[in-house]
């Protein structure tokens, strides 16, 4: 890995029966997958807020990974359904917002999936990492006038 | 006693704020009893020396409608600012940067390119733009400087209060004189309107169903809602569920779904995205091509969910191809 390379800060939020559980799994298995991707324990991939999504870029994240039990399979039967819904919404608003859609995923992941976890954490970053740093904070300042 | 002073003043508006002073009608009478105007550029001609020479406390609020995005507003607004004790961002283009925040869709060199070069309109073959600062004849002729972007009252001078609203209603701007008249006032940094949401307040809310799912999107534009159901269960696109309440629900009462004017409800961190996040869950889609199709239906998502405070939202303007590389 060249030293100079370009490391991406990617959010992940991991619904907490499945695919935190799955990228736990995938830890515990020893697994090798990058380091890129902050998971943060959330209690159903239905709970992730697009505020949180959005603030996440606003602050920083150069992409966003938001990931929860298969269709069906929700601990709370519909959440992952409402987490659907929502996604294409979100894919639209960033990139009218000159955000690419490329740097969010939603992905199903179950708790025996690690290594569908490991692959995508490897994916997904090398994704991301193609496309560059977001950079929304300092592109901000420059469009921005300083008062 | 003598009375106290009060000031109002315009930035980047279009004038309706200063309407709805003049549509307090006969209570302006009662205003006017109470308090002296020492400032209301709409209505009587004013220089800035003559704010300048202002005792500091003479003038005891500034009312300031308009976001920010000339120099010469911020110049104003700074000098209201050292001169008054209290200030209000009124309306929703001080409090959030308002209609006029939807020029940080774009930038400034692309809305002087429009106007000075590209119009269909425009004669100028020798490509002039203003400048704050040109000479001619051996004169120095200055303008104010147009900023890269549209900014609400508080990121250029510290706000005391917030009123609402494209623009506030009469009523609240009674009760926001008579508030600071008294001295009943809640802590500095409030927005003067109650902390719930529309839908609360909303003479419709009964006919909310207990679950409310949208099968299609209607537009106002080309249908005509029933104005006696929940414009939300009808199909139409309504900012009451992240929207603040306090309005007097003039625009439903009207038949006219919510524009959310009156700025996030209270924990609504990002209007836009909390009503992406309302919508998309009373959507019915079962597979991820439908919840596409779902999402398709929708136009000028920025538009629509920040029609009023772009400037304030999380994300603050839309940006063009990154150029910016770490």
């Amino acid at each position: 890995m060249a030293a100079d390379q370009f490391e991406p800060r990617i959010v992940g939020f991991l619904c907490r029966w499945c695919s935190y559980t799955g990228a736990d799994l995938a830890g515990t298995s020893r697994m090798q997958y990058p380091a890129n991707i902050a998971a943060i324990k959330v209690m159903c991939s239905g709970r992730v807020d697009p505020t949180f999504v959005v603030k996440a870029f606003a602050e920083g994240a150069d992409g966003v990974l938001i990931a929860g039990c298969h269709p069906g399979d929700c601990h709370y039967e519909v959440g992952n359904f409402k987490a659907m819904r929502r996604f294409p919404i979100l894919l639209k608003l960033l990139q009218e917002f000159g955000i690419e859609p490329e740097r969010v995923r939603l992905e199903w992941i179950s708790a025996s999936e690690g290594q569908l976890f490991a692959d995508l954490a490897k994916h997904f970053t090398d994704e991301v990492r193609a496309l560059g740093p977001l950079n929304w904070k300092e592109r901000t300042r420059a469009l921005c006038e300083s008062v | 006693m003598a009375k106290p002073k009060v000031a109002f003043y315009w930035c980047a508006s279009c004038g309706g704020c200063e309407e709805t002073v003049v549509d307090l009608a006969e209570d302006i009478l009662k205003v006017v009893d109470a308090v002296d105007i020492a400032l209301w550029p709409v209505a009587l001609d004013f220089k800035l020396s003559h704010v300048e020479a202002w005792e500091p406390g003479e003038v005891s609020v500034a009312f300031i409608n308009g976001a920010v995005r000339l120099s010469e507003q911020a110049e104003w607004v700074r000098l209201l600012r050292e001169k008054c004790p209290m200030v209000v961002a009124f309306g929703a283009c001080a409090h959030l940067g308002g209609i006029p925040g939807l020029a940080n869709c774009t930038t400034r060199e692309e809305i002087l390119a429009n106007k000075y070069h590209r119009g269909p309109t425009v004669d100028n073959p020798e490509g002039v733009e203003p400048q704050a600062l040109s000479s001619s004849h051996g004169f120095d002729l200055t303008l104010p400087d147009f900023w890269k972007d549209v900014k609400p009252l508080d990121e250029v001078i510290d706000v005391d209060y917030y009123l609402p609203g494209c623009p506030p209603p009469a009523k609240n701007v009674g009760e926001a004189v008579n508030a600071i008249l008294s001295g009943d006032l809640p802590p500095k940094g409030s927005v003067l309107a109650p902390e719930k949401s529309l839908c609360e307040a909303c003479p419709l809310n009964d006919t909310k169903p207990e679950k409310l799912t949208i099968k299609e999107f209607k537009r106002v534009a080309t249908s005509t809602p029933n104005p006696e159901e929940c414009f939300m269960a009808q199909g139409y696109i309504c900012m009451g569920p992240a929207t603040r309440a306090g309005c007097g629900e003039r625009c439903i009462r009207a038949n006219m779904p919510c524009r959310g004017c009156f700025g996030p409800a209270p924990g609504a961190l990002d209007i836009g995205a909390k009503m992406l996040s309302s919508l998309g869950s009373l959507g019915e889609a079962e597979t991820e091509e439908a919840a596409a199709a779902f999402a398709n239906a929708m136009v000028d998502l920025t538009g629509t969910f920040y029609r009023f405070n772009l400037p304030t939202s999380l994300l603050r303007r839309r940006m063009g191809p990154n150029e910016v590389q770490a």
